[in-house]
């Protein structure tokens, strides 16, 4: 199962609740990318290095490079020892290391991230980490990159969930009975483009095709209300304090134009 | 402490787990119970303790604790009278009714230090015959810092304090963060000469958290706040924290459930005071939820979650099975 997570890569969602931990799950995919021989970086947030590399034997420590935002976040204790730019500059950081490029990014956790930064900027870093692999132009060297993201369902409502379900290929949501955990496993598929174009006016049982006689006609039609140009700049021209109004009165083919008033037989 | 919670809980002051969050919740129920029971647990256990009590007096927690009277051991500090330093408590406090006395006297010192020998076993088994741990001897003895928050808010509002207060944020309109509460912790418990490496680890109590939000903090800044003081008390230090904060449930209170929330997710223990759902009940006040999160081993043997009901009687509470109250048996 870990394998056909980390298979797709892009953003692989870890949803987990208070009742349902995901860290471990996090770190079993870490452990399983660093046995592959990949390169590791961990953004830990919520808990310490040393409580975050328990159960990692050397082998796996040794590939598994953990920037430490959990000690002191903010530069609290004033030491100058922050990274510039904070947890998201150490991300984007990552993007532009080349040697070795990181094949697997584990951020512990995106929920805190949300919490002290706008969803907005999270969604976009996480966006550049996604297509990392196309930074460069050379379609070589474009590496498949595993970004796990752990977050805790509660914490967040639901329009930050819904867009960084929309960015992730892979969601993975925690639950379990009283007897047993479960995960439920959202893959998204990349969608395929069409191959062909699609005629839609064949195999109808109506006409939908014009002859060139038909399609002269309409082209020369004349729409009604359409204005002429002298109406047109007239009303382009027109001031708002005229003193008289103009009455402009286009006559189409059926108007019977007679300049005698109809009125003149009358006797009143 | 309560005998029969640290049976559930599977521990006793003398083998404490370290660097742990404890968070205790209530919800339409009081669980302050559980503040006092692991205050008094913690002094038990010979740990430097802070607490920040934001709600009630210092008075109120030490006759609580002195009622509920759950002292069957040994006063804590006798175990220190027999040594041949000159300890600096208490002997001063004692020396007073010696006139001036000159401390580098050593006849004089030796002898100051027999009568206050003989005046603190005195005071130990009064304690004992009282029955509980006096919170102002586990204050003066340096073992207990205790923040009283409504003596100091008076003070922050009605002058000018000179130098950084730990309540600063109530003088300001618009505090980000608890930056002046998390240094008075860590100054409170950070480790000082070889006089207090006696003390066991140190521990954070905090009464409660949900107050924090009522005075103006956002809920972000109240998780920083334990984010910082787990970094340094429990990742550190190896100590533990204690937290209490109020479940709502109807009241819509968006902060306080993103508070709960993400403490839940902090923490390694959830200890959860539930009312009872069918209302009040004169033999089980409420039941009590265990969770157990975040193991460094794996304890298949153990339930992740278990509930309890009880009764809090005038000096213990007594805790059952669901269903199995004494009074219905």
């Amino acid at each position: 199962m870990l394998e056909s997570l980390l298979a797709l890569g892009g953003l692989v969602l870890l949803r987990d609740s208070v009742e349902w931990e995901g860290r471990d799950l996090l770190k079993a995919l870490i452990k399983k990318s660093a046995l592959c021989g990949e390169q590791v970086h961990v953004l830990g947030c919520e808990v310490s290095e040393e409580e975050f590399r328990e159960g990692f034997d050397s082998s796996i420590n040794s590939r598994v490079v953990y920037h430490d935002f959990f000690r002191d976040p903010f530069n609290w204790s004033k030491t100058g020892e922050a990274f510039p730019g904070g947890p998201l500059g150490a991300l984007r950081a990552m993007c532009r290391t080349t040697d070795p490029r990181p094949s697997t990014i584990a951020l512990d956790s995106l929920s805190w991230l949300l919490l002290h930064f706008p969803c907005t900027t999270v969604c976009q870093t996480l966006h550049t980490l996604r297509n990392q692999g196309s930074c460069c132009g050379d379609s070589s060297l474009v590496q498949q990159v595993n970004v796990l993201g752990l977050l805790h369902e509660e914490l967040h409502g639901p329009g930050p969930l819904g867009a960084l379900s929309s960015l992730a290929q892979t969601e993975v949501t925690l639950g379990g009975t009283m007897i047993q955990a479960s995960a439920h496993i959202l893959y998204r598929k990349p969608r395929h483009q069409p191959t062909h174009q699609v005629d839609p006016t064949t195999h109808l049982t109506f006409n939908l095709r014009l002859s060139k006689k038909e399609r002269e006609t309409r082209d020369n039609l004349t729409l009604p209300f359409q204005f002429s140009s002298e109406k047109q700049q007239a009303l382009l021209r027109s001031e708002p304090n005229q003193a008289s109004s103009h009455i402009l009165y286009e006559p189409d083919a059926y108007d019977d134009l007679d300049p005698e008033d109809p009125d003149d037989d009358l006797d009143v | 402490m309560f005998p029969e919670l640290n049976n559930l809980l599977n521990t006793t002051p003398d083998k404490a787990e370290q660097g742990k969050l404890t968070l205790l919740c209530d919800a339409k129920t009081d669980g302050s119970f559980l503040v006092h029971h692991f205050l008094s647990f913690y002094l038990k256990a010979n740990c430097k303790v802070c607490f920040v009590a934001l709600v009630q007096s210092f008075s109120h927690y030490n006759i609580v604790g002195q009622k509920l009277g759950w002292n069957s051991g040994p006063c804590a500090f006798e175990a220190g009278v027999g040594t041949t330093e000159l300890n600096p408590w208490p002997w001063p406090l004692f020396l007073s009714p010696l006139g001036h006395h000159h401390p580098r006297n050593s006849t004089l010192a030796c002898e100051a230090q027999a009568w206050a020998s003989v005046l603190l076993a005195r005071y130990c088994a009064h304690m004992r015959r009282l029955g509980g741990i006096s919170l102002t001897v586990a204050r003066e003895r340096g073992q207990l810092v205790f923040l009283e928050a409504l003596k100091s808010s008076v003070d922050i509002f009605f002058q000018t304090p000179s130098e950084p207060q730990p309540l600063q944020f109530l003088r300001e309109a618009s505090a980000g963060d608890l930056r002046p509460l998390y240094a008075f912790v860590r100054e409170a418990l950070k480790p000082g000469d070889d006089e207090e490496a006696s003390w066991r680890p140190p521990v954070l109590l905090v009464d409660d958290l949900s107050v924090l939000l009522s005075l103006g903090m956002g809920a972000v800044a109240v998780l920083d706040f334990i984010h910082y003081c787990r970094a340094t008390v429990c990742a550190e230090l190896k100590g533990n924290i204690v937290a209490l904060v109020h479940d709502r449930g109807d009241a819509e209170d968006e902060e306080n459930d993103l508070l709960l929330s993400g403490l839940s997710h902090q923490s390694h223990l959830i200890l959860r005071a539930e009312g009872l759902a069918t209302g009040f009940c004169k033999d089980v006040h409420g039941q009590l939820r265990i969770l157990w999160r975040r193991p460094s081993k794996p304890t298949a043997q153990r339930d992740p979650s278990l509930t309890y009901q009880y009764k809090i009687q005038d000096k213990t509470a007594s805790f059952f099975a669901k269903g199995l109250s004494p009074a219905v048996l």
